[in-house]
């Protein structure tokens, strides 16, 4: 056990080192840095200025030499400055997470009650009309794109209300903030529910055709004890298997929702550094995404042995 | 449902043996939601080719006196804040959608199939350097890295393609890998090697086609994520520049703004979005059922 954990948690780190390599190099191809934009939006250039400000930010050294600056602060926990706000990122990043880890908790449990139930469902009344209709549905929903999804509901709340539910102020009290943020986490949370019910579905009906499900039946467990009891809990593995395929997914649905809903969160901050080049920010951000997908894949494969009686550790899965 | 199967077997087995047409009758009677999306995917490449007969007016030129006009008998869909015909826009955008898509689609998957038959056959280093690679491109969300290599390409329909091209990779790879593994193994493999043919044409003539089948289901379900990604890329505003019509473009143009006061703007292309994907997706369904058997529900 403490063989294979070692071994899964070093992979871990080479992929998060191969990231960091990976993403250091591709914004560095970019042609135009910060300088460059700066200077376009002035209109002027003094290449004496210019100069200085790419000797400021570290951008005239190679880039072997910014990569080992950047990896030791970032070892340390600094993550450098913004290049646009000058303060330091960490300052920048650190008070946009709660507001999308909200929002991603909330989607995430939207995306749960929703989609196990309507999953087992589909899976018990297979091929009849129901069926279909939320297989349709949650087809629709998977081909929806999530900013989309968000603008059809804010066209709903202009016809129904007259007025957009749109991020305005900071939410003073919890109570606010759940009102707030539970119509975009419903967006993001209806597309990744689409992925949840058609993953228990499948799972519900392999799991349906198995020995112990007959024998369930055939020792007389009432159809209500066989859905739910032998079938559902076996079922829901191959759905904890993909948490981190779901996390992926609602990251993506985070980025455009925020958008589209104006939500001050890392998500969509990461869009605006993207586009100001804000390297030290676009940097620490994909790392954190990084992390937070792979630490993910690591819980689920921990979750996995501890919920799955029939994995064995000793040679361990590659 | 062993006997649904059994039967399916049977039918499958029975048109097998009678004439083209008849096969693709039974195929469009065994799967109607595929055909459904079969169908729709045929109206909008019909819309992609004939673009310049089907769309009404330019999709580029613009017209000050229709800015933002409400939908009429001459602009059924309305049009922009150019003045721009919607409706064109829409129909010559499913050029790019389909390009970029069917582009991205095709060239992650040659990159992830070169991938995976590398690391699966010849094992070793090479796998274990390709299983990293494959690692690393997989921690991150599709929507992120394509963000990352949009921005870092520049904004032009090439280098959207290859953006959205490069998440793609490791999913063929993984696929062609595992098959690759057990391919290597069959007699066929062995066989082939002892009457002398070269390891390229091995690999190439006897394992590739072996994997085409899932290959060719999960290209089908790439195909949607990819338009999806180019529509989010675009409605971004980093993906496809003005004045290409795309459609996740067309939605950005301060979408939230026209949410109140011109909905035909967000209306239109994102249903165009939806239902080319939706189309992809029934198809993907279908194609996963009938020729990766061991998939189906």
């Amino acid at each position: 056990m403490a063989a294979y954990l070692a071994r899964r948690f070093s992979l871990m780190v080479l992929t998060l080192f191969g990231i960091s390599v990976m993403i250091f190099v591709l914004l560095r191809v970019v042609p135009g840095d910060i300088a460059d934009i700066l200077f376009d939006a002035a209109g002027f250039v003094n290449p004496a200025e210019k100069a200085q400000l790419q000797k400021d930010l570290g951008l005239d050294k190679p880039i072997t030499v910014q990569y080992a600056a950047w990896m030791g602060g970032l070892l340390q926990g600094d993550l450098g400055y913004s290049y646009k706000s000058e303060k330091p990122a960490l300052e920048e990043i650190a008070p946009r997470i709660p507001i999308s880890a909200t929002l991603a908790g909330l989607a995430f449990a939207f995306s749960i009650l929703l989609g196990v139930p309507l999953g087992v469902v589909s899976a018990v009344r297979q091929d009849t009309v129901l069926d279909y209709v939320l297989r349709v549905v949650s087809l629709s929903g998977l081909s929806m794109p999530a900013f989309w999804l968000g603008l059809l509901i804010l066209m709903g709340f202009v016809s129904a209300f007259g007025t957009i539910p749109i991020y305005s102020d900071a939410p003073k009290t919890v109570w606010e903030a759940l009102i707030m943020y539970s119509v975009p986490a419903a967006a993001v949370g209806f597309r990744s529910s689409a992925l949840i019910m058609r993953l228990t579905r499948s799972a519900m009906l392999e799991v349906l055709r198995q020995d112990y499900v007959r024998t369930a039946r055939a020792k007389g467990a009432s159809e209500r004890s066989v859905n739910y009891h032998h079938a559902l809990r076996n079922a829901l593995l191959p759905v904890v298997t993909v948490l981190g395929i779901e996390a992926a997914f609602l990251i993506g649905g985070l980025i455009v929702t925020e958008t589209v809903f104006n939500i001050p969160g890392v998500a969509r901050f990461l869009v605006e550094a993207i586009r100001w080049r804000d390297y030290p920010i676009v940097q620490s951000l994909v790392m954190v995404t990084a992390l937070v997908v792979v630490s993910v894949n690591f819980a689920v494969d921990l979750l996995y042995v501890a919920l799955d009686p029939r994995i064995k550790l000793a040679g361990g899965p590659a | 449902m062993k006997s649904l199967d059994f039967q399916a077997e049977l039918a499958r087995a029975g048109a097998m043996s009678r004439g083209r047409w008849s096969r693709l009758g039974f195929l469009v009677r065994r799967y109607p939601l595929g055909t459904v999306g079969a169908v729709i995917l045929a109206v909008f490449v019909f819309a992609a080719v004939f673009a310049p007969v089907l769309a009404p007016f330019d999709a580029v030129l613009t017209d000050a006196r229709l800015s933002l006009a409400r939908p009429s008998a001459l602009h059924p869909l309305g049009s922009d804040f150019m003045g721009r015909d919607v409706y064109s826009r829409i129909v010559y955008g499913a050029r790019i959608s389909l390009a970029v898509g069917l582009g991205s689609t095709f060239l992650g998957g040659v990159l992830g199939v070169a991938l995976g038959l590398l690391s699966g056959y010849l094992g070793g280093w090479v796998d274990l350097a390709a299983q990293r690679l494959v690692d690393m491109l997989q921690a991150l969300p599709l929507l992120v890295l394509a963000l990352v290599m949009a921005a870092a390409l520049g904004p032009s329909l090439e280098n959207t393609i290859i953006a959205i091209s490069i998440p793609l990779i490791p999913y063929a790879a993984r696929v062609v890998r595992a098959n690759t593994l057990s391919l290597k193994e069959q007699p066929f493999v062995d066989a082939a090697r002892a009457i002398g043919t070269s390891e390229l044409r091995i690999v190439l003539r006897h394992i590739l086609p072996n994997t085409l089948a899932p290959l060719i289901v999960l290209a089908t379900a790439q195909l949607g994520s990819a338009i999806l990604t180019e529509a989010s890329l675009s409605f971004l505003g980093l993906g496809i520049p003005e004045p290409h019509p795309s459609w996740g473009r067309m939605l950005s143009e301060s979408a939230a703004e026209y949410v109140r006061t011109a909905p035909w703007l967000v209306a239109f292309p994102g249903l165009a979005i939806s239902l080319v994907v939706f189309g992809t997706n029934l198809l993907g369904d279908a194609l996963r059922d009938i020729l990766d058997p061991r998939q189906r529900d």
